[in-house]
């Protein structure tokens, strides 16, 4: 009766497939490349069609790591009766539950959902329409993470649906985030937890060579691969974003065999070639800086890569006079500590020790800290002090300190409703500051107390 | 399912093994995933025999009562009433007579709900439709007088099961719950309201007058079980039944579940399960997953299977998801657990932590190139979106992205443990790690 171990790793598929057709079990696994174990064990849990399964599974691994993939697929294939629902989708719960009578009972019992539908009807009509066919049901939840924000009560029901509408029906939950940050206060009917492990290194290769130009050698792909992986993966373990990077380059390798300056075996030189080049494709292209079409066409036109700007670099904006003004004042409002206005800002500050106030006591400076509130009189007297010529403070310098926070280059701090000295935060970079000082030939880093 | 198995029976006489195990596998999963009613409470006669005397007086005899089952979650308590129910049932005056109204404080979440549902579960709804009621007391009232009416020869005592009872305590005034318990004070309709609940403080939920008419009895259902026990209710669960239609393989069947329950290992492996918790519900998520690993040549559970299940079930769910992160990420985590360290707990932002990881590159690191400041900042995001990292104020505040106050979510024996099992980790990464005040 006893067999060896080595047939125990292949035993419980051919078990399972008692129940399924064997090709389509077949199919399945090869379009699941790197998941046959998490198949197999989900497949397991899941039982024959007509035994009960577990009422909730709590599925969570890494973006990309094939989890809806694997789940729909083995729906789909083994032609399972399932309700796939998206939560980001769901807005309310009554999206969710129409969604979920739609896929098991088609439409007629889906349109007895009353208008604002409680989760008390649902239940009902599960339950009213509910059929003695014994297959297992599922319910597929993606992205549940935003099951947490919806009512209170949603994500304790569904996971012991199986009780409440007394039928056979699995909740299948899919995130990204861990079981504990789901759990609310008073408890919950536990879900079993399955977790998706990333892909290591050799199954991306693999995952990633399958989709080989059908021009160039599969070798050469492979290769290809390698090498990209050298250079994202350890920055960027995601499959998606890998496969898009990898589809993007790949002509830009390629380029040296159509120009026959190397051969497929010269993979060193052919390195060489793409090593800059993928370097450059994550300060831009992986950040979304340069779109993938400008990408592909700045490779068409053979063109130095880094020429178009980015999206960054667009961040200059044309602002008043007085605005500008306004906001470096702002800035060095935020960023200086108040005790050191006098020395800046006083034209005749007369006696100071100097090595007193040079002392920084505080090792991290502010602009590791972030900025500072200040009140709206130290940003006027400082902005008195920056300007030259002497300012009225009319009602449009006012204004365009309101609308610098409409802009969202200010924020205003605390009550929004507040008209007496109402506090206030620069939120632009140095970066930003120094660019709009150089227009009105203001230096502000002589101003400034971190760079003393 | 009770139908198909004597055309089993028939149909194949002489069954082969696969199918076997498939069945004894079926009937097992019934009974661990849909919570089937064992054929006896274990450890609970006393809390039994108080419930079922008290709703056989409701039943039978017209009192009003109002109890509180209170026990923590997996403790048997909707077990303990379905038994109860069962046995109730049984008894010929009651079956006719009582009426049965089932509400669940996560369904019903308003008190206009619930009441739709009492109606609808007393079979009232014809009679609701046309009268246009007042305030919801007097609907109420006609909800019972109405059952009064429709039973001639004398009023029909109705049981109020109240799950998740706590939740009902939320509800604006307490409406439904003064109602009910006044009702069940006041000489009307005979009402015997069973409240089901997980929380201790239950009563100091209720207003003054809503508790002054409840009768403050409860039932606590507190696990007393023995390891011992924990081991019987083991096999008791993995055990087939009696009306099994194989005798032959059952009997061998529950020989092996007893040699099973008595190896070493499996002891271990249960005693670590009971150390955590005893309830019976992380117990039967164990069982079942062992038994869906049962594999269909070798006839019978083994060790094995348990092992792995315990594995399976215990795994740190954190550690799992550091394990998938890049080695960027992961050098970020380090670099916030050296900002915790130094700065005792305090929240850091994105700034400091480069700050941080931007001092390692200079100083020792060959095996990690340099980063530009957005790459830096997207491994940054991935680690808030993982929940990893989180900001101290929700996003009230809007400051720039790398100034936002955050919190390492892990601690210190997670990090340097994900790190150990980090696989083809730089060596310099790990002595940054293991260097204290880097």
């Amino acid at each position: 009766m006893l067999l060896d171990v080595d047939t125990a790793t292949i035993m419980p598929l051919t078990l399972l497939s008692a129940g399924y057709p064997e090709d389509t079990m077949r199919s399945l696994t090869d379009r699941l490349p790197c998941r046959e174990t998490q198949v197999t064990s989900l497949l397991a849990l899941m039982g024959e069609p007509d035994q009960y399964s577990y009422p909730s599974i709590f599925i969570y691994g890494h973006r990309s790591t094939g989890k809806s993939h694997v789940v729909l697929s083995i729906m789909k294939d083994l032609e399972i009766p399932h309700a796939s629902v998206d939560c980001v989708e769901c807005v309310s719960p009554g999206l969710l539950f129409h969604q979920v009578l739609l896929a098991f009972f088609g439409p007629d019992a889906a349109a007895l959902l009353p208008r604002c539908p409680s989760l008390s009807d649902f239940v009902r009509l599960y339950k009213q329409m509910k059929d003695h066919a014994t297959q297992t049901r599922y319910i597929i939840l993606d992205k549940a993470e935003r099951m947490r924000d919806m009512d209170f009560s949603l994500l304790p029901v569904l996971l012991r649906l199986q009780e409440l509408v007394d039928d056979n029906v699995t909740v299948i939950l899919l995130s990204e985030i861990v079981w504990e940050k789901f759990r609310p206060n008073t408890g919950c009917f536990e879900p079993l937890l399955f977790h998706f492990p990333d892909y290591s290194k050799a199954e991306l290769v693999q995952i990633l060579s399958q989709d080989h130009h059908p021009s160039y050698t599969p070798e050469l792909y492979a290769s290809y691969i390698n090498i990209l992986l050298g250079v994202f993966f350890s920055v960027c373990r995601d499959l998606r974003e890998l496969r898009h990077l990898a589809a993007l380059n790949f002509p830009k390798f390629c380029e040296p065999l159509e120009k026959e300056e190397a051969k497929e075996s010269d993979i060193h030189k052919l390195w060489r070639n793409i090593e800059p080049h993928l370097q450059r494709a994550m300060q831009t292209v992986y950040l979304r800086e340069v779109s993938s079409i400008q990408w592909e066409q700045q490779q068409m036109d053979e063109k130095e890569a880094t020429t178009p700007r980015g999206l960054s670099a667009h961040a200059h904006i044309e602002l008043p006079y007085y605005s500008k003004f306004l906001l470096i004042a702002a800035y060095l409002a935020s960023y200086n500590p108040a005790r050191t206005d006098r020395r800046f800002f006083v034209k005749s500050h007369g006696k100071l020790k100097k090595t007193n106030f040079l002392k920084k006591h505080e090792k991290t400076s502010n602009h590791l800290l972030g900025p500072k509130p200040f009140p709206l009189d130290r940003l006027l007297a400082i902005f008195y002090s920056v300007v030259d010529s002497r300012v009225a403070p009319t009602a449009s310098i006012f204004s365009q300190i309101t609308s610098l926070v409409t802009l969202q280059l200010l924020t205003l701090v605390g009550h929004d409703d507040q008209l007496d000295s109402p506090k206030y935060k620069c939120a632009v970079s140095l970066d930003f500051i120094l660019a709009i000082s150089r227009t009105v030939s203001f230096d502000v880093v002589k101003y400034l107390y971190d760079f003393l | 399912m009770s139908k198909r198995r004597p055309a089993a029976l028939t149909e194949a006489q002489c069954v082969s093994m696969p199918q076997l195990v498939l069945q004894a596998q079926k009937v097992m999963r019934e009974r661990l995933c849909h919570q089937n009613l064992p054929d006896q409470p274990i450890g609970l006669e006393s809390q039994h025999k108080h419930l079922l005397e008290l709703l056989r007086r409701t039943a039978v005899h017209g009192e009003s009562n109002s109890v509180l089952i209170v026990g923590p979650r997996g403790a048997g308590k909707s077990m303990l009433l379905g038994f109860v129910l069962k046995e109730l049932m049984q008894l010929k005056e009651v079956q006719k007579n009582v009426l049965l109204v089932e509400l669940n404080g996560l369904l019903q979440t308003d008190d206009k709900i619930a009441l739709r549902e009492i109606t609808r579960q007393l079979h009232l709804e014809n009679v609701v439709r046309d009268k246009v009621f007042g305030s919801f007391a007097e609907n109420m009232a006609f909800l019972l007088e109405a059952l009064k009416r429709g039973d001639k020869c004398s009023s029909r005592p109705v049981l109020f099961i109240l799950d998740e009872f706590d939740l009902f305590a939320h509800h604006k005034n307490q409406t439904l719950l003064y109602n009910l318990l006044d009702v069940s004070q006041s000489a009307q309709a005979p009402v015997a309201v069973v409240g089901l609940t997980c929380r201790l403080d239950v009563l100091e939920l209720l207003e003054k007058r809503v508790k002054s008419r409840f009768s403050h009895r409860q039932i606590h259902l507190f696990s007393s079980l023995l390891f011992g026990q924990y081991v019987d209710v083991v096999r008791s669960q993995l055990s087939l039944p009696q009306d099994f239609p194989y005798p032959k393989f059952s009997k061998e069947w529950n020989h092996n579940i007893t040699k099973l329950c008595e190896e070493k290992s499996v002891q271990e492996i249960l005693q670590r399960h009971f150390n955590s918790s005893k309830d019976l519900r992380s117990l039967h998520m164990l069982l079942f997953v062992a038994v869906s690993r049962m594999p269909g040549f070798n006839w019978t559970l083994r060790d094995v299977d348990l092992l792995e299940a315990s594995r399976l079930i215990l795994a740190d769910s954190k550690a799992n998801i550091l394990h998938g992160l890049s080695i960027l990420e992961l050098c970020l985590i380090i670099a916030m657990k050296h900002l915790n360290d130094t700065y005792d707990g305090e929240p850091f932002n994105f700034q400091m932590v480069h700050n941080e990881f931007k001092k390692f590159i200079q100083r020792k690191s060959h095996s990690i190139h340099k980063f530009e400041k957005p790459v830096v900042m997207k491994a940054f995001e991935h680690l808030v979106q993982l929940e990893l990292v989180r900001p101290v104020d929700a996003g009230a505040c809007k400051v720039q992205r790398e100034y936002q106050l955050m919190r390492l979510m892990l601690d210190h024996g997670q990090v340097m443990e994900a790190l150990q099992r980090y696989p083809q980790c730089p060596t310099d990464v790990k002595q940054w790690a293991l260097s204290a005040f880097a």
